[in-house]
């Protein structure tokens, strides 16, 4: 229709911003389309309330269109979406949860003893044996029975793939503590996933 | 020798490669003497590749039209964006 639409759109994320920044708002809509999904299932993990989910995708893109000019390049974008993502959810996430404060700055508890009980190896690829509706399920509900410190640490290092550097700084908390929730929910999934995952009768083969 | 725990400890690093290679070579030692750390580590590998492995559901149409509506509002609103 018009000259413009002859260019194929850019696929590079700098070159989008870039474009989004000087007026394109085909370029933004496209960075929305691209990141969308990961950012609603993100909201929705932190709160665990849809329309608390819903709201946070919505305030994480506006911001992200009126702010865009403060964005400066150094980061990934997608990481500075995380960012305001992360705020968005944890400030729902706290107005719900008056009666709690929601902290993710408290010490680890205790040693990792008791996320090593359930020791087993897993039967094939849980690919293999669940179809991908019932694996996202069981990952959501892993996911979601785990305390905010170590979800939210465990969503940004092994599901949105920030680095530990990022991971601390979103969170505003130590290297160090990233590491050492990080390790907490790993374990924790794993011993959660293995129930479900484990091959059946097997289960003291570890021990011999 | 390393205990159990001193290999948990080191679990993360060990996962991403990133431990020294004198520890590596000591966590290597431990888990191939130690069946239980050995699953610990396999099933831990697994577990974060299955959700490294899963990519995000569809947005609910609705919300994904309510939030199109929220954006084209505001660009309407704004004009250009802030930059222009």
């Amino acid at each position: 229709m018009t000259p413009t639409e002859q260019q194929a759109p850019p696929s590079g994320e700098e070159i989008l911003v870039q474009n989004a920044k000087s007026g394109d708002v085909r370029a933004f809509t496209e960075l929305v389309n691209r990141y969308n999904r990961r950012i609603f299932r993100l909201a929705r993990h932190i709160t665990q309330n849809q329309e608390d989910a819903e709201d946070v995708l919505q305030e994480v893109f506006l911001k992200a269109y009126t702010h865009l000019h403060t964005f400066e390049g150094n980061a990934r974008f997608y990481t500075w979406l995380v960012r305001i993502a992360v705020n968005e959810s944890l400030m729902k996430l706290r107005k719900r949860k008056t009666d709690k404060e929601i902290s993710l700055d408290e010490p680890v508890s205790a040693g990792e003893d008791e996320v090593t009980r359930e020791i087993a190896v897993w039967d094939g690829s849980p690919e293999a044996r669940f179809s991908q509706t019932e694996i996202r399920r069981i990952l959501d509900d892993a996911v979601d029975t785990l305390a905010p410190i170590y979800r939210t640490v465990f969503l940004l290092r092994d599901v949105d793939e920030l680095s530990t550097e990022d991971t601390a700084e979103t969170l505003g908390l130590s290297i160090p503590a990233v590491k050492s929730r990080l390790l907490r929910a790993r374990l924790q999934l794993r011993e959660k996933l293995t129930r479900v995952f484990k091959k059946k009768e097997e289960d003291l083969l570890a021990y011999l | 020798m390393l205990t159990c725990k001193d290999f948990l400890g080191w679990l993360n690093e060990y996962l991403e490669d990133t431990a020294d290679a004198e520890t590596r070579s000591h966590l290597n030692e431990h888990v191939k003497a130690c069946p239980n750390c050995w699953v610990v580590f396999d099933t831990t590998k697994k577990t974060i590749q299955v959700f490294k492995g899963m990519e995000p559901q569809e947005i609910p149409d609705d919300v994904e039209a309510r939030l199109m509506d929220a954006l084209e509002r505001r660009m309407a609103a704004g004009g250009a964006p802030p930059a222009g």
